[in-house]
């Protein structure tokens, strides 16, 4: 199985600060790559250079074999990368589905003078957006309340909405930034059902940021250590569950998290 | 060369009192990122305090400036309390637009209760000082040094004393300051009061210097303090101070070389082309936000 | 971004409606139905309703504060004047006029465009400045120029502004607003609003969007001012200051920001206001700035912030009434 997504070296620097040193680490695809590590480790300016909001100070990363770094983050998106955001970023005062409209609008085709005068290939498109998006939304039960205000979700719901929104966008590559964030045992549990299905059933490839060990390890088929900005262990589950320096680091007990 | 001279001290005099009014610009930014529109018609509105305090009690220079600075500071903090400070936390835009509206409130009641220009009771007998070909009035060394010297003792306040050190940490994060048991209310008020007294100041001498003055004075002149203030860097002090003797500059030395009816096309043109190069003024730092 | 009132109308209604509309303008304008004054008041309502509608896209649906739109209108005023009164004056209005507006808008929308591409790198107080420095430099850059009279202003415009025309123009004005709103372009509008960088991670191309917003926004206020231009038959470079361009912010902050009906009720509203207001002077421009005020304070998005009056909404943007299975 081929490299899904490559990140070669990459150092992000911002003035003095390195937020992170010669990350390199590869997601195949079909994979559930975790990304661990204590809290300014560096994971969530990972994904913001792999996303583009971020231009990488050295290195580079490759998506299907090609440069992506230094593109914008529209680009990119629509190029097949989606995520999350760690403080969830819906827009809130747009209903549910229009959350969504807006990821699946970057395939859409017409222009804009098309749209202003109702062009009938305008018209198809906007019809066939509201159609995908409400089965979008059904898939992920969450279509009865299609048109309620986003922001009006209880936080769950608003998590799942995120990823429905990314799942729009039709991307390879789905990056998840502390998914269980705010849950218990159970809700996490749940989730990692969750996260299954939609593998399976979009197969989509995903890389996770997450503190929730339970999580990790169960679902993630490799794990990439940070600490400080650098990577100090690569690997499966097991071998990163007992290498001494991740240990070290932050885990202490097996099943804890943070 | 002298006419050059000449023209300078002109740049120093107008820039001198656009720096009194385009601090209390950046001072109000700086504390609560707003733009204060209504501040140039603060600034007018001084002119016309100083008008009808002459009119009913004729005082010497440095009584009429004293008092009208205080007056003016009262207004300030006025405004901030029934206009502003409902709107600590709304949106930006709705700050501004409030802004903007007590500003032509201002502007227009002085226009209605004014409609034509008044001219100002002689303040200031100035003694002309000729250095060969240069002239040199009174007047103008006053109007210079009476803003250096508010300009020195703000810095000093700013810098070395606890209310002003406040004022620079609400700048840098209103949110926590007040954990910290600062009285942010007060000192936001303290702000408003010294831009607003400063504005006061730049009033007297103003019309001092140039002695017809008009309700439109708040738009031909406070706003182009506004301009200055913002090509410095609007939210710094030194900035302010930057911005307006560069504007001084250009407004005098421009009006040498074209018509008079360029002066305002030049001055905005200069700062739509320093936003472009530099977003945040000449001194303007972004604010970074975390993603 | 709507919350629904009532239920949608059929289609042929709608179109019944705009066409005895249309017929009616017409007709009052052959008959001479309304006296001059009515007349006049009806035709400054649609170059309002067209003034808010134009600036509520940016002010409103994109969240942004421009103060620059009498300088749009400004644009669109000069042009169309010089096109119907110096280079095309010989022609027949019927086909003369129409080119002279559109001449005047596509000016306008230029000029917006270099806004828009100006407002990639910058956002919130500083757009803000830098609409009002264009603001400034049209007004005084059209003061030196003698070809259109200075600040003396521009004199003998034809009276080419009808009832009819600007009931054209104001309905399409609204139709093209509400299509481009209720497409992929309008929610990238007002993603960029809501939350610019999420919306750069969900695709949306974000500068082409405020290109949209800024180009169309503009293009509108020129139109709007190529009708002001042919009403008043007389423009002068004072007349679009700053206290134009509050006028068109008062409309937008009462009739409710991101509203196709709030814009209406906001130019409705206003110019009943300025006329009943007329009287008082200058203090007229005390208490429309005080009704600002208030509205900031007590009800910042307006009337009808944010929603919409189902008329204007597509049929498609409705929840489908289904039969719970």
């Amino acid at each position: 199985m081929s490299a899904l997504l490559e990140v070669r070296d990459v150092t992000m620097r911002f003035g003095g600060l390195v937020a992170v040193a010669d990350l390199t680490l590869e997601v195949t695809q079909g994979h559930a790559h975790g990304i661990i590590g204590p809290n300014g480790a560096g994971k969530t300016t990972a994904f913001n250079v792999i996303t583009g909001i971020y231009t990488p100070t050295a290195g580079d990363v490759l998506f299907r074999g090609e440069i992506i770094s230094g593109r914008r983050p529209s680009a990119i998106a629509r190029g097949g990368i989606a995520r999350t955001f760690q403080n969830i970023r819906l827009f809130r005062d747009l209903t549910v589905l229009d959350n969504v409209r807006i990821a699946h609008d970057a395939h859409a085709r017409y222009s804009w003078p098309g749209a202003m005068v109702q062009l009938p290939s305008a018209r198809r498109a906007e019809q066939e957006s509201i159609e995908h998006c409400t089965d979008l939304l059904e898939k992920f039960g969450l279509v009865d309340a299609a048109y309620e205000r986003a922001g009006d979700l209880p936080y769950g719901s608003q998590r799942r909405l995120e990823i429905a929104r990314a799942m729009a966008l039709q991307p390879s590559l789905l990056l998840l930034d502390e998914p269980a964030a705010g849950m218990n045992s159970a809700e996490t549990l749940k989730l990692v059902e969750f996260l299954g299905w939609l593998r399976d059933h979009f197969s989509v490839t995903m890389l996770l940021i997450e503190h929730h060990m339970q999580l990790v390890m169960t679902f993630c088929d490799r794990i990439t250590v940070l600490d400080f900005g650098k990577t100090i262990a690569e690997g499966s589950p097991d071998e990163v569950r007992n290498d001494p320096k991740v240990i070290e680091a932050y885990l202490g007990q097996e099943d804890g998290h943070e | 060369m002298d006419y050059f001279a000449q023209q300078a001290i002109n740049a120093v005099q107008l820039g001198s009192i656009y720096a009194l009014i385009a601090l209390g610009y950046s001072m109000v930014y700086g504390v609560l990122v707003m733009i204060n529109f209504a501040h140039g018609d603060v600034f007018m509105v001084s002119s016309f305090f100083c008008f009808l305090l002459l009119l009913v009690l004729p005082v010497p220079f440095g009584a009429a400036l004293i008092i009208v600075m205080l007056a003016t500071a009262i207004l300030g903090v006025a405004i901030e309390r029934l206009a502003y400070r409902p709107l600590r936390n709304a949106p930006r835009v709705s700050a501004i637009i409030t802004a903007l509206g007590c500003g032509l409130v201002i502007q227009n009641t002085t226009l209605s209760l004014s409609p034509y220009s008044q001219r100002m009771p002689e303040l200031f007998v100035p003694v002309l000082q000729h250095f060969g070909g240069v002239t040199v009035s009174s007047l103008q060394v006053l109007i210079i040094g009476v803003s250096v010297g508010l300009m020195i003792a703000l810095d000093f306040f700013i810098r070395k004393t606890r209310y002003g050190m406040a004022m620079r940490a609400i700048a840098q994060d209103r949110i926590s300051v007040p954990l910290m048991g600062v009285p942010v209310n007060q000192i936001i008020a303290m702000t408003f009061a010294i831009g607003a007294a400063l504005g006061g100041a730049a009033g007297v001498l103003y019309a001092s210097a140039y002695p017809v003055i008009s309700a439109t004075m708040g738009v031909l002149v406070g706003w182009k303090a506004f301009v200055a203030a913002v090509i410095g860097g609007i939210g710094n002090v030194r900035g302010a101070v930057l911005g307006a003797y560069v504007l001084g500059a250009v407004e005098v030395f421009t009006v040498t070389i074209l018509p008079s009816t360029y002066r305002d096309l030049v001055v905005y043109s200069l700062l739509l082309v320093i936003l472009v190069f530099k977003p945040y003024g000449l001194l303007g730092r972004p604010s970074v936000q975390k993603v | 971004m709507m919350r629904w009132f009532k239920q949608p109308p059929p289609r042929g209604v709608l179109l019944a409606l705009l066409a005895a509309g249309l017929a009616a303008c017409f007709a009052i304008e052959q008959f001479g139905l309304v006296d001059d004054y009515v007349r006049f008041v009806l035709i400054t309502l649609g170059i309002n309703i067209i003034l808010c509608v134009s600036l509520n896209l940016v002010n409103g649906w994109m969240g942004e504060f421009s103060v620059g739109h009498a300088g749009f209108m400004a644009l669109g005023a000069y042009l169309s004047a010089c096109v119907s009164v110096k280079w095309l004056g010989w022609g027949d209005p019927l086909w003369m006029f129409p080119l002279a507006v559109m001449a005047g808008g596509l000016l306008a929308g230029a000029v917006g465009l270099l806004l828009g591409l100006l407002s990639f790198k910058t956002r919130g107080d500083y757009l803000a400045i830098i609409t009002l420095a264009f603001l400034m430099i049209v007004k005084s850059g059209i003061e030196n120029i003698p070809y259109v009279g200075g600040p003396r202003g521009f004199l003998g415009i034809g009276n080419h502004t009808t009832l009819l025309w600007t009931a054209v123009w104001t309905v399409l004005t609204l139709w093209a607003i509400r299509n481009l709103v209720y497409s992929r372009f309008g929610r990238g509008i007002v993603a960029v609003r809501e939350d610019e960088i999420a919306a750069n991670a969900m695709g949306v191309d974000t500068r082409k969007a405020k290109l949209a917003a800024f180009v169309v926004s503009s293009f509108f206020g020129g139109v709007a001012g190529a009708l002001f231009a042919h009403q008043l038959q007389f423009i002068n470079p004072g007349v679009f200051d700053i206290v134009k361009s509050t006028e068109i912010l008062v409309m937008v902050y009462l009739g409710g920001i991101g509203s196709l009906g709030g814009s209406i009720l906001g130019a409705a509203a206003f110019t009943i206001l300025a006329q009943v207001l007329q009287p008082l002077g200058t203090w007229r421009m005390v208490i429309l700035p005080l009704i600002l005020v208030l509205l900031m304070l007590f009800r910042p998005r307006g009337i009808m912030g944010m929603r919409e009056f189902p008329w204007f909404v597509p049929r498609r943007e409705f929840p489908a009434k289904e039969d719970k299975k």
